[in-house]
């Protein structure tokens, strides 16, 4: 049997995702160094055509297009990983309690999820924004607001069948205390489905980002990929390459982040993947 | 051997690369002739049920193939058949008998239509004379009130009756040939023993070959007209019934035989006085949700149960599946919570305590389970799986590590094993990982759910071996839960056996053997598959 790395790396669709994930990772860490100009900074002409001197362009004001693509991927991705980490902790701590303990206790949390999970979430999350106000902080609150319930469900589904089996038992009788058990002998037998969940979890994280920020509802005063569409749409007959470009950022970022989790999602259960 | 119905010639199946051996099954060859019975035995990985799957054609495509060898069925090589000649082959001259008869059958189809429609793909009978056979069928296979019966679905009939059915859609087409790979092993054994009475019955009416796989030497001696033993996937051993079991002459076959547990009972050391465990009217009822016009069901799987355990002696729990001997034992050990009656541990009642309050009697009783895969977290060390009760108990980390590995030496195994994590064990090694883990606190009492029915003979025999002196060197009491009567009798000099929630009859395991008074522990002495060739070995 191969190791999980082996299995893992020797799928073509994930290293071609891998690949555009760490382009895409470099550009946002290095963002500053690559382009110290404000984003936002008037360096040229309106309406330039992609060329040497402007890889990409610039747009309705003379701003640097690649220099907001780069400044772009970094306000995105901090947003979508962000988001997704507090979706994944506070989803994992309701399913996990809801799981484990059972009776009232999981009604009570199942109840409270399934509430989330019937108001549509884009809205949701518009109407948080806009109670909120637009900024960084608010629109990691609103998009792990909005996407926790998933989580919920595959972790709570998770325990439910992990709490059954014999070791559990077995350290029952040895004594361990719920928290002991939920902590050491459970959650880490749920880990594989919950990292696929989670990786997928940051692509719709990025979209609902793109989508906010598209609204004009994003972080002010920061560049992002849903922001640069937003502003060149009514454009879109003149400078073609002011919504296509960003438009291609998202849609390659999240397609890798699929191909990628589909891939973890094979390599982690291999017998799904091989018969 | 006059005519042989199928012959199988030099078979080799090769295993994907990344097995840790290179064929299923290499170079075997046997022969089973007309109206002939032969068993192939063998422990879990000897190649048996790939090389009958081979047979059918029904090997997991693409990572299993047969590279080598013929099999030669009514003068035709079936491993050069077509998909669509196989088929045709399947279901009408060869048929097949699955293990476990819930997932073999449908469970949304009537089991009636499930027979017919074996008739209905392989003849041109019209309705009326189908049902006419499915009726018979169902009376060949002795189920009682046949229309009820063919009315029914999978989940309304009890498992013995659901392999009935399996059989009779085996026979429905009058098969040359039946292929039964451990048909009996999911049964409870009165069930077991009436099936294979039922099965030779019928193979000698109709005059079918029947090809049977199976693990237990017992079974062997009920059924078997000649014997193939296999390991690693070649041919041990082949011969008669009585030339195999009475005379073995391979090596492997000899250790087999020598491990299946004989029905000799444990004879009583001196009575020791003061019971270490007093069991007192204990009742547990489970109660199933209605809803759906349906009203709540509750079961009572222990029902008044009373029993004692004296110090350092061991009694055997011996009951079929539904007879509430888990559950007993899950009340023991405090995973369930008895509504009523008391226990007692050395004269202190541990019932009606919180998880808390019990806490400090853990160290003093400990539980071996059933599945040593399920058993072990597969994600934690095996040091910390065993060092986690004496550190819930107040011991360092360190201190409890180097018991740990102390334990595991004890138990057969090497030291540095508490570095490596479960996967890496086999079953019976992780058995013996479970019962380290157990001991580690030091426990009076061990409580034991079936330890061993999981594990194959050989295996079966040294983790017996090991539960027995481990069991003198600790001044254990053990309380052993069995299905099996061949097992119990090895392991306890006492013997209690359930029925229904109930213990109908309880006391020395000798006087049980010798003279059983209640009805039920005669049909369950009876049922011991091959009890007269255990008896005449001993």
């Amino acid at each position: 049997m191969k190791s999980f790395w082996q299995r893992f790396l020797s799928n073509p669709r994930v290293v071609i995702g891998l690949g555009w994930l760490a382009l895409v990772l470099v550009v946002a860490i290095f963002a500053d160094v690559l382009s110290p100009r404000d984003p936002f900074a008037i360096v040229a002409n309106p309406f330039i055509r992609p060329s040497s001197s402007f890889l990409l362009g610039t747009d309705s004001l003379g701003r640097d297009v690649m220099a907001g693509l780069m400044h772009g991927a970094r306000t995105t991705l901090l947003i979508a990983v962000l988001a997704t980490l507090a979706a994944v902790a506070f989803g994992t701590l309701v399913g996990a309690v809801a799981g484990y303990y059972g009776g009232v206790i999981d009604d009570v949390l199942m109840r409270l999820t399934e509430f989330f999970q019937t108001i549509p979430s884009f809205l949701f999350a518009i109407v948080l924004i806009a109670v909120l106000s637009p900024s960084a902080t608010n629109l990691v609150i609103a998009i792990s607001v909005v996407s926790w319930p998933p989580i919920t469900r595959v972790v709570r589904a998770e325990v439910l069948s992990v709490k059954s089996r014999e070791f559990v038992q077995a350290a029952v009788v040895a004594g361990q205390s719920d928290r002991a058990i939920l902590l050491t002998q459970v959650l880490p037998n749920t880990l594989s489905p919950l990292i696929v969940t989670g990786s997928l979890l940051v692509a719709t994280a990025i979209l609902v980002e793109s989508a906010l920020s598209f609204l004009g509802l994003g972080a002010p005063n920061q560049m992002s990929w849903g922001f640069m569409i937003g502003a060149g749409r009514s454009f879109l007959r003149d400078a073609w390459w002011l919504v296509t470009v960003p438009g291609i950022a998202i849609l390659l970022t999240v397609l890798s982040i699929n191909l990628v989790g589909e891939g973890l999602n094979d390599a982690l259960n291999p017998r799904l993947a091989d018969l | 051997m006059s005519e042989s119905v199928l012959n199988i010639e030099d078979l080799t199946v090769a295993l994907p690369s990344w097995s840790d051996r290179k064929s299923a099954v290499s170079n075997v060859s046997l022969g089973i002739g007309k109206g002939e019975i032969v068993c192939v035995v063998g422990e879990s990985g000897s190649g048996k049920s790939v090389m009958g799957k081979a047979i059918l054609g029904l090997l997991p495509k693409p990572h299993l193939r047969a590279t080598g060898g013929r099999i030669v069925f009514d003068g035709r090589d079936l491993l050069t058949l077509s998909d669509e000649e196989m088929r045709k082959l399947r279901g009408g001259r060869i048929a097949m008998i699955f293990q476990e008869p819930m997932t073999a059958l449908s469970p949304l189809m009537k089991v009636g239509r499930q027979i017919d429609e074996v008739l209905e793909v392989h003849t041109d009978l019209n309705p009326a004379a189908r049902k006419q056979r499915v009726l018979e069928l169902i009376q060949d296979v002795q189920l009682p009130d046949p229309p009820r019966i063919i009315d029914s679905y999978p989940h309304q009939l009890s498992g013995g009756q659901r392999q009935r059915i399996v059989i009779a859609m085996a026979l429905a087409l009058e098969p040359a040939l039946i292929i039964a790979d451990e048909p009996t092993t999911a049964l409870d054994v009165t069930t077991q023993a009436q099936i294979l009475h039922l099965m030779k019955e019928l193979q000698r009416a109709h005059g079918t070959s029947l090809l049977f796989i199976t693990h237990d030497f017992g079974v062997v001696a009920e059924i078997a007209d000649r014997v193939v033993v296999m390991r690693h996937g070649e041919v041990v051993e082949q011969g008669t019934a009585d030339e195999v079991l009475r005379a073995p002459r391979a090596d492997y076959t000899k250790a087999l035989i020598a491990a299946v547990p004989g029905l000799t009972p444990r004879l009583k050391d001196a009575a020791k006085a003061q019971p270490r465990l007093v069991v007192r009217d204990l009742e547990k009822t489970y109660v199933t949700a209605g809803g759906f016009g349906k009203a709540a069901r509750h079961v009572k799987a222990v029902d008044k149960v009373s029993l004692e355990l004296g110090r350092q002696s061991s009694l055997a729990l011996v009951g079929e599946s539904g007879s509430g001997k888990s559950s007993l034992a899950r009340c023991i050990v405090g995973l369930e919570v008895p509504e009523a009656g008391e226990i007692l541990l050395d004269g202190e009642r541990i019932s009606g305590l919180n998880r808390n309050q019990l806490r400090p009697y853990r160290r003093h009783i400990q539980m071996v389970f059933q599945d040593p895969f399920a058993s072990l977290n597969p994600r934690q060390r095996v040091g910390d799986i065993i060092a986690i009760g004496p550190m819930i108990q107040g011991v360092s980390r360190e201190q409890a590590m180097t018991e740990a590995r102390e334990l595991l030496s004890l138990v057969g195994l090497k030291p540095e094993a508490a570095d490596r994590y479960p996967h890496e064990f086999s079953g019976g090694q992780r058995q013996r990982i479970g019962i380290a883990r157990a001991l580690a606190v030091k426990p009076k009492l061990i409580v034991a759910d079936e330890p061993v029915s999981a594990l194959d003979v050989s295996v079966q025999k040294q983790v017996l071996e090991l539960l027995n002196e481990l069991r003198r060197k600790f001044e254990l009491s053990m309380l052993f839960i069995t299905h099996d009567l061949r097992v119990a009798a090895t392991v306890c000099e006492d013997i209690a056996i359930m029925q229904r929630g109930v213990i109908v009859e309880r006391g020395p395991t000798a006087q049980i053997f010798a003279n059983p008074e209640h009805p039920y522990t005669r049909s369950l002495l009876e049922a011991v598959p091959g009890k007269e060739w255990i008896n005449s070995l001993a």
